[in-house]
């Protein structure tokens, strides 16, 4: 058994070495060139930020639709151009919305996405300091002499209750 | 606290949340809002449909109440509205296109197989103009004013229903506004 899980962990780490697995990402990437003005490090990050609108729960940077492979060309474009980061990221958040940002910025219409959980929690720790300081008052009320018998007879009034015979 | 307060919250808070959600239902969310609604309409220039040597642009359109129509041979539900735009130029709708991202022998081929309900077609080969006017499902209609303002903006193919309680209402409210 445990030969045979050794085995299957030799093939899985060849099959890493010879690249038959394909890698996960970089779709598309492979078509640009990086050797001139465009840093691809700034361009990788810029595309993770961005969300592709067709498949919409990926990002630029691992969608293989039509649309995201035109807008990571526009993108590498506009870098070439000399654009900045803040300049593309307008470029397209005119043209599509805060929709493309991953990172959507704080304004009144996303004031309950920021905000919302903050106000949730709070009302939480109200919800929590009221139950508290509630339960504390009751305990504190003194027992009646009936709870006091009650509460005799069930530990058992000769003093070694609670000790083994 | 009251023992109505006590009892009504979570029922409260419950109907709020199915509220909510019910909303939620309703929404599409492969409809993104469009940033270019009450906007000028972004400039273009690009070769018509119909012949390479001559263009269309913008002021194609100026002074009109338009649709402005974007669509492709290889979208599936442009087939599907393909016989809705048809209607709408018998009522009298200058549609222009923007053929996007196609092959030009196969647009021109399906204008002559399905009816041509375009005033003219701009083709837009590396889908260029499309990333300008936020493109990114086809079909996509706009309408724009007579000052070259996008009013409206429709996602996914149009329908009979769309065109008689959404487009012609709005076209007949545009082109009654400062005549």
């Amino acid at each position: 058994m445990k030969k045979s899980l050794y085995l299957l962990f030799a093939v899985f780490l060849t099959l890493g070495v010879t690249g038959h697995a394909p890698p996960a990402r970089a779709a598309g990437l492979e078509a640009f060139d990086f050797t001139g003005d465009v840093d691809e490090e700034r361009f990788k990050h810029l595309i993770v930020e961005l969300r592709c609108l067709v498949c919409q729960n990926q990002s630029l940077a691992d969608s293989d639709a039509d649309l995201a492979h035109d807008l990571r060309r526009e993108i590498y474009e506009l870098m070439q151009q000399g654009k900045s980061d803040e300049e593309i990221v307008d470029f397209l958040v005119q043209r599509y919305g805060d929709f493309v940002l991953y990172n959507p910025p704080v304004k009144p219409e996303t004031w309950i996405l920021w905000y919302g959980p903050f106000a949730l929690l709070g009302v939480g720790l109200l919800i929590l300091a009221f139950t508290v300081r509630q339960r504390k008052r009751q305990s504190d009320t003194p027992l009646s002499e009936q709870e006091q018998q009650k509460l005799k007879t069930l530990l058992g009034d000769d003093d070694n209750g609670d000790k083994p015979a | 606290m009251p023992a109505f307060v006590r009892y009504l919250a979570p029922l409260l808070a419950f109907l709020a949340l199915a509220g909510l959600l019910y909303k939620g239902l309703s929404l599409d969310p492969r409809k993104v809002p469009s940033p270019l609604i009450d906007k000028p309409a972004p400039t273009f220039r690009l070769p018509t449909l119909e012949q390479p040597g001559r263009f269309l642009d913008n002021e194609a359109f100026r002074g009109k109440v338009v649709l402005f129509n974007v669509w492709a041979t290889w979208c599936v539900a442009c087939r599907q509205e393909h016989p809705v735009l048809m209607r709408l130029r018998e009522l009298g709708v200058p549609i222009y296109g923007l053929d996007y991202k196609d092959k030009r022998e196969d647009a021109q081929r399906w204008l002559q197989a399905y009816g041509n309900p375009y005033v003219a077609n701009a083709f837009d080969e590396e889908g260029r103009v499309g990333i300008d006017w936020g493109v990114y499902g086809t079909p996509e209609t706009f309408v724009i004013d007579r000052q070259g303002v996008i009013r409206h903006k429709h996602i996914g193919p149009l329908s009979y229903d769309d065109i008689e309680n959404e487009i012609m209402p709005l076209l007949r409210k545009l082109r009654e506004s400062d005549g």
